[in-house]
């Protein structure tokens, strides 16, 4: 069965998730993801993947929480505080969660994963490091270029064009 | 191990649903990420959970590639959230009428 570990990540990492969406200010709420993308590494620590958590925190909760931050801040302040929702939309989006929730949970514990336990030692991350620049290296070339070119992309999305570059360089 | 794969499967469930109530029911962009985010964390889970049970190493690489691409991922939406923003001044999505023909 679970131990206290695991049901405290699970409690903090769905509570939080919840509260990211829920709470009024969206500041708080990005706070909130964060506490949920740092749980779901807590979860990969876990699962024996030392290498995929650490990965975890520093591109989730180092990089794109950061990110998500300082957009919020662009925004003006009465958007960051204001929640405009349908209540009808609301309840059925509350039903179908429950639905999803419901459902696919009955799926899976009437499903033989119940039974599955390991005691097989835990996959050596040396093992991943090699993999990566050998047989994974054309793949991990792609995942390099295709980053580059997200981060150019966003600049050039992100760049005032009503600003000619003597004011910029004001 | 005490915990069993089933545990983090049904942690992963729940993730995905919230992501998905997050997904249809906020009209404001950036908590849309939000759900964005949960959605694909909970994918990350589940492979993750299934490599250590079956085991190899391939779930935890396929894990990292897709941690690295969703940070190009969030990077372009909140471009486009900025853009979207500095055009029409709302992050409301209901808002944003020119695309929808």
């Amino acid at each position: 069965m679970v131990d206290a570990v695991f049901l405290a990540l699970s409690v903090l990492t769905i509570g939080s998730a919840i509260v990211a969406l829920e709470i009024r200010s969206l500041i708080y709420g990005s706070i909130a993801l964060m506490l949920t993308l740092s749980g779901i590494a807590g979860f990969f620590l876990l699962l024996d993947a030392p290498f995929v958590a650490m990965f975890q925190l520093s591109v989730y909760v180092g990089s794109i929480a950061v990110l998500i931050l300082f957009t919020v801040m662009l925004v003006r302040r009465e958007l960051i505080f204001n929640k405009i929702e349908d209540k009808r939309r609301r309840y059925a989006g509350i039903g179908l969660m429950l639905a999803l929730m419901l459902g696919i949970g009955m799926v899976i514990i009437g499903s033989g994963m119940k039974s599955m336990e390991t005691n097989s030692p835990a996959v050596d991350y040396k093992k991943i490091g090699s993999d990566f620049l050998t047989y994974y290296s054309p793949a991990l070339i792609v995942m390099a270029l295709i980053l580059a070119a997200s981060v150019v992309g966003a600049l050039t999305l992100a760049r005032r064009e009503d600003m000619t570059n003597d004011q910029r360089a004001n | 191990m005490t915990n069993g794969l089933i545990d983090f499967v049904l942690v992963s469930v729940a993730l995905l649903a919230i992501g998905i109530y997050g997904l249809s029911v906020k009209r404001n962009a950036i908590r849309m990420l939000f759900g964005v985010e949960m959605i694909i964390n909970s994918a990350n889970l589940n492979l993750v959970a299934f490599a250590r049970f079956i085991p190899n190493s391939q779930g935890q690489t396929l894990a990292l590639f897709s941690i690295a691409i969703a940070a190009a991922e969030v990077a372009v939406g909140l471009a486009l959230v900025i853009v979207a923003y500095r055009m029409y001044k709302n992050i409301d999505i209901e808002d944003f009428r020119s695309l929808k023909g």
